[in-house]
């Protein structure tokens, strides 16, 4: 009430009032859709004060994750550990580490967030300027993040060494692990931010205007990310007015879950029949790509801090590209990567640990408008669909399940947001899984979000293993 | 049991037994293709050759009999995955499972239902399990969180009754056979060794396997009944079979005591228990003879924990809460003397003072200070004339007597100088209030008779030395000794001090360095005397004026720098010009606020004042005379009085009246802080003899502090 007068007042003064630009905290999703700040309930209250008391805000990403609660607090919990608590590296590197990934995907939300962040612990602003004006030693760490961001299954024992072994500038084991954590922590991050449509925040670039309402409504990153206004229009009656087709949707996808669990038992796969629908898997995986993939518009440099041409977003072509296959059963999380992550960066492990789980095991036994549903099939498939993009391999999961369960409309979000979430716009995101609520697709997208973590994360420990071995 | 027959688990969830003894080329018994997910593990029954138990990663255990097609039973753990399943080996029906969770469950083979027991082993998965080959009710647990922890399955609680911390994830754990507490453990990240531990003794493996170059897969005993062959396979494509003598033994390479110091200056102490044991009974540490640190200190054993099974003990030593306290400091700091009186009074005041105190090295310096730079007068002439027979007579005497023993007097001077270095550097790493005080009556009882050995010889060798000097100049002693009775102001003849007496403060600074006041306080007196004597002697000789202020200041440098402070600077004051040239401006001035700050902790107002008036640097000085200024208002008309403190300019009046007589008040005023009424200090006081009101009549009951 007194705010709402001070801006009066200052209108009247003729001091400009930056307004708001964003429709909530999504683009994605309706305004009213998302949980309001004021009717939440006491654990989602406990979990907004918490967040705010630790960043002095409530981001729009809190706001979007508070559809699972239980998620978001351990999601929180181990954010501040890695940026607060004690930990091997100083304050002002590891946000410069986070807007190093961010920047990997242009996630100038992200970006924008930590460099104010940065500043506030007291970093260089010269390091903004680019990557070349930062110490060597995080320049050294470039190399990593580039292809921990697009090709993981490249990382070698040589790259570490290169970190380790260099004589000065060099990376102990334990701040490798710390910066290691946090890179595909704000990849992932990255990717949840454009899955889910992120608007920014009001204080940062593009949050905010000073026009008036009417001339625009789109900023800077929906140019960027290909949103048009025009696009709302088109797909906003589609995803409010149930077709018949999306009914038939839910439905069909129960049924194939119902029939796949029945007749599991019945049909066994050969060895070597498993084996090439993994490869099979991987292969098409490559290849599923948006059709809207080529009229996006083209990537603009949207974090100004790395003008550098160098560290400019470099695509590989997708085509005639071989992943080799990396056997779940040779590195798993449970067994070895938490074991190194816990001994070198003590606590992260077990925070690590808890997220996984509880983004994985996740369910309120719903599916759109049905209720009791075991949907453990479905997040598998799409848990393990993930991992089968970075060619990690389970030898036990039957591949076929998830041509089965997963559609193409589907595989092509899950393919964009976790390789390149630049790409993802809202036309994606409303043209999968019509009929489910924004809760469930934002369920969904913690499960890329993790299992992208996850995946990244194996294949940076095992070549720190093979290292260290 | 059938040594050909062979049973694996593969990650697709296949179970597969190989017969060895088949003729054809392929060894293929039979499939089980029942498990929706990896299997961790297959074992077989202990006794039953047909019996096979599966444990998969859906969560459910099978058990196959092997002349079957198809599982004879499931058991569903009704939690996560299941890591490990283990048969018993005595109890036939019985087999436990571990899971992903930390939960280890029990089952009865025949009732796949239900478990008989449930319990939460470890934080994070359970790996491994094994049955103790003996004990029946024993089972072993290696989990992800680098725990081995053995269970006591007997009671109706399973019980932990040992555990064992190793470094890394514990991923096979395997006892050893034929001997009850040994266990072999390896593990599956980061360390590629394998350990065989005693479980009583939990920290130090007692034997170590380190043949591999990656991470050890499996570990198993070659034989039920041989304890010194293991087999062990590794990811590095080999496989070992370990015996047991090639071991190597941690326990050789770890050090067996263990000594450290804490922030607060407690000393922790480790080591075999029969060394502590032996003199259990005593006090003081064993050490206490051979390593100065403890007796430097007076160690009480408060605590003394006793590890039976390793056999070594510790012991903390706390350093006495009474030494904490810093009562000395105040006490001190009110009844130092720093001037107004002779040099000579003030030293012997301050060392009576610090005496008092118990702080017998402060009182020594002080003794020694007065020697240096004060002479005679304090002496009465008739203790002064019979010492002065007495070195006469005794002159001859002890002349040859010293002749003889200069060479040992001047072995244990060097001697001592050594230990002077040595004690120094832990004068140094105690704090300031550290124990010395308390220690005396303790080390002359035990510490000191070695030392008090050299102290005499060192002794002897001085006064040798003084009477060789007397000798050579008997007759100029008596020329000098009408000078003190004469009550001359000492104090300028001792600027230009004879001084090749640092043979004695060399004396005088051994025994306080090396722990033994108590001795060489009852030397002093005899030492002073000889001094004297000399003192004349070399007064003759003209030697250079200051000759020993160098010492004297490294004396207050000492004190400084162990946190001592106060005598520093209470020197510095007393000295005054003798010693002020010494030492450079800046340090000066550091110990004076330090010790200023101090006084004003203690809220020792008075006292810092004092210092602040007697110190001779010009930034302490000034502190006085920075904000001096009272501002008061008018009693009348609460405005505030410019110029002169009784009489208000603006209403004409006089302010402060005295209550009592109705006179302006010009000197020292005294008034409530509730009505603002007072007047003469002299009359108030008076006043409040009798009443305890307001003397202005306000009704007021007046509160003085």
């Amino acid at each position: 009430m007194l705010c709402a007068t001070l801006l009066l007042l200052n209108q009247e003064l003729g001091i400009r009032i930056p307004r708001p630009l964003g429709h909530g905290p999504s683009r994605f999703i309706p305004e009213k859709e998302t949980v309001q700040v004021g009717s939440e309930d006491a654990m989602m209250h406990a979990l907004f004060a918490d967040s705010f008391a630790t960043l002095g805000r409530l981001d729009n990403v809190t706001l979007v994750m508070v559809f699972h609660p239980q998620y978001l607090e351990s999601f929180l919990k181990t954010q501040h550990y890695l940026l607060q608590m004690d930990g091997p590296l100083p304050l002002h590197y590891r946000h410069y580490i986070g807007i190093m990934a961010a920047a990997r995907h242009q996630c100038s939300y992200l970006v924008n967030l930590h460099v104010n962040d940065f500043l506030h612990v007291g970093g260089d602003p010269k390091w903004l300027n680019g990557l070349e004006n930062a110490p060597q030693k995080l320049q050294n760490l470039g190399e990593l993040n580039k292809m921990l961001a697009h090709r993981p299954w490249l990382i070698t024992k040589e790259h570490i060494e290169q970190l380790l072994k260099t004589e000065e500038n060099s990376w102990s084991l334990a701040e490798l692990i710390h910066a290691v954590v946090l890179l595909t922590h704000y990849h992932s991050l990255a990717s949840f931010t454009f899955g889910c449509g992120i608007s920014p925040e009001i204080d940062c670039e593009g949050g905010h205007t000073f026009r008036p309402p009417s001339v625009s409504n789109y900023c800077l990153c929906d140019i960027t990310n290909g949103y048009h206004g025009v696009d709302d229009i088109h797909a906003s009656p589609a995803a409010s007015i149930p077709t018949t087709e999306s009914v038939c949707e839910v439905e069909a996808l129960m049924e194939k879950m119902k029939q796949l669990q029945e007749c599991r038992d019945e049909e066994e796969a050969s060895q070597e029949e498993m084996a090439t629908r993994f490869e099979r898997e991987k292969r098409e995986s490559m290849f599923v790509c948006s059709s809207e993939d080529e009229e996006s518009a083209p990537t603009r440099d949207v974090s100004r801090h790395f003008e550098d041409t160098s560290y400019g977003y470099k695509d590989f072509s997708r085509h005639g590209m071989h992943v080799p296959t990396f056997r779940a059963q040779d590195y798993s999380w449970e067994d070895h990567g938490y074991s190194l992550v816990n001994r070198l960066y003590p606590d992260v492990g077990q925070l690590l640990d808890e997220k996984f789980h509880i983004a994985y095991n996740l369910t309120y036994n719903t599916m759109a408008m049905h209720k009791d549903v075991d949907t453990s099939m479905l997040r598998r498939a799409i848990w393990n669909y993930i991992h089968c993009m970075f060619g990690i391999r389970y030898d036990d999961y039957d591949y076929g399940e998830i041509n089965q369960l997963l559609d193409r409309s589907f595989k092509v979000y899950i393919k964009t947001v976790v390789c390149t979430p630049e790409k993802t716009t809202k036309r994606m995101y409303d043209s999968f899984w019509r009929q489910f609520e924004h809760s469930e697709k934002v369920h969904v997208n913690l499960l890329l979000v993790e299992a992208r973590m996850q995946a990244e994360l194996l294949y940076a420990l095992r070549a720190i293993t093979r290292y260290m071995t | 049991m059938d040594e050909n027959l062979l049973a694996t688990a593969a990650t697709n969830g296949v179970v597969v037994t190989w017969n060895l003894g088949k003729p054809s080329r392929n060894k293929q018994d039979q499939l089980f293709t029942e498990h929706k997910r990896t299997v961790n593990k297959v074992c077989f029954h202990p006794t039953e050759v047909y019996m096979l138990l599966s444990g998969s990663q859906d969560g459910y255990m099978k058990c196959f009999d092997l002349r079957k097609k198809d599982s004879v039973s499931t058991f569903s753990g009704q939690s996560e995955s299941v890591r490990d399943v283990q048969f018993s080996i005595r109890d036939y029906f019985t087999f436990a499972a571990t899971f992903e969770n930390g939960n280890v469950q029990l089952w009865d083979i025949r009732r796949p239902d239900r478990y008989e027991r449930m319990f939460t082993a470890h934080n994070g998965p359970v790996f491994c399990c094994d049955w103790h080959p003996e004990d029946r009710g024993w089972l072993a647990t290696g989990g992800r969180d680098k725990m081995v922890k053995v269970w006591d399955m007997n009671t109706t609680r399973a019980k932990e009754i040992y555990c064992v911390q190793t470094i890394a994830s514990v991923a096979r754990v395997k006892w050893r056979p034929e001997c009850k507490h040994h266990i072999a453990t390896c593990s599956m990240m980061v360390d590629h060794n394998i350990y065989v531990w005693d479980v009583r003794r939990p920290f130090i493996p007692s034997a170590m396997f380190e043949e591999h170059k990656d991470v050890t897969t499996g570990i198993v005993w070659r034989h039920l009944h041989d304890p010194y062959f293991l087999l062990s396979g590794s990811k590095d494509s080999t496989l070992y079979q370990h015996i047991f003598k090639d071991a190597s033994q941690p326990i050789d390479r770890a050090n067996p005591e263990g000594l450290c110091y804490s922030l607060y200056g407690d000393l922790a102490f480790a080591a075999k228990e029969s060394l502590i044991s032996s003199d259990s009974n005593r006090k003081p540490y064993i050490g206490d003879r051979r390593h100065p640190i403890f007796f430097k200190r007076k160690l009480d054993p408060t605590e003394q924990f006793e590890y039976i099974s390793s056999s070594s003990a510790l012991s903390v030593f706390e350093t006495d809460v009474e030494s904490g306290s810093m009562d000395w400091f105040v006490h001190t700091a009110k009844q130092y003397a720093l001037a107004g009186r002779p040099l000579a009074e003030l030293c012997d005041h301050n060392a009576k003072v610090a005496k008092g105190l118990d702080r017998n090295q402060v009182a020594q310096t002080w003794t020694m200070l007065r020697i240096i730079y004060s002479s005679l007068g304090t002496v009465s002439s008739t203790n002064l004339n019979h010492s002065m027979g007495k070195g006469s007579t005794t002159l001859p005497l002890m002349n040859s007597f010293n002749l003889k023993d200069i060479p040992s007097g001047l072995g244990s001077e060097s001697r001592l100088d050594r230990s002077k270095g040595e004690s120094r550097t832990e004068n140094i790493l105690m704090d300031s209030s550290s124990t010395l005080i308390n220690n005396e009556d303790n080390e002359e009882t035990e510490g000191s008779d070695v030392p008090a050995d050299y102290l005499l010889g060192d002794v002897e060798a001085d006064e040798d030395d003084l009477y060789m000097m007397d000798h050579e100049n008997p007759h100029a002693e008596e020329q000098e000794y009408s000078l003190p009775q004469e009550a001359f102001p000492l104090r300028h003849e001792i600027v230009d001090n004879p001084s090749a007496l640092d043979h004695l403060q060399d004396k005088a600074d051994s025994p306080h360095v090396s722990g033994n006041e108590a001795e060489t306080v009852s030397l002093t007196p005899v030492e002073s005397f000889s001094l004297i004597s000399i003192s004349h002697s070399l007064y003759e000789n003209r030697l250079p004026s200051d000759f020993f202020n160098p010492i004297v200041r490294d004396t207050l440098l000492f004190y400084a720098e162990q946190g001592d402070v106060q005598t520093a600077v209470s020197v510095l004051i007393v000295l005054g010009d003798r010693i002020r040239k010494e030492i450079d401006e800046q340090t000066q001035e550091h110990w004076y606020t330090s010790y200023i700050d101090l006084l004003q902790r203690f809220q020792l107002w008075n006292i810092s004042n004092e210092v602040i008036k007697l110190s001779t640097c010009r930034a302490i000085n000034c502190l006085n005379q920075a904000s001096t200024t009272l501002h008061i208002n008018c009693s009348n008309c609460k405005r505030p009085m410019s110029n002169r403190g009784w009489i208000c300019d603006r209403c004409r009046q006089c302010a402060s009246m005295c209550a009592v007589c109705h006179h302006v008040v010009k000197g020292l005023f005294v008034w409530c802080q509730g009505c603002s009424h007072g007047g003469h200090l002299q009359h108030i006081m008076k006043w409040l003899e009798t009443s305890s009101h307001c003397p202005a009549g306000c009704g007021h009951l007046c509160e003085y502090t």
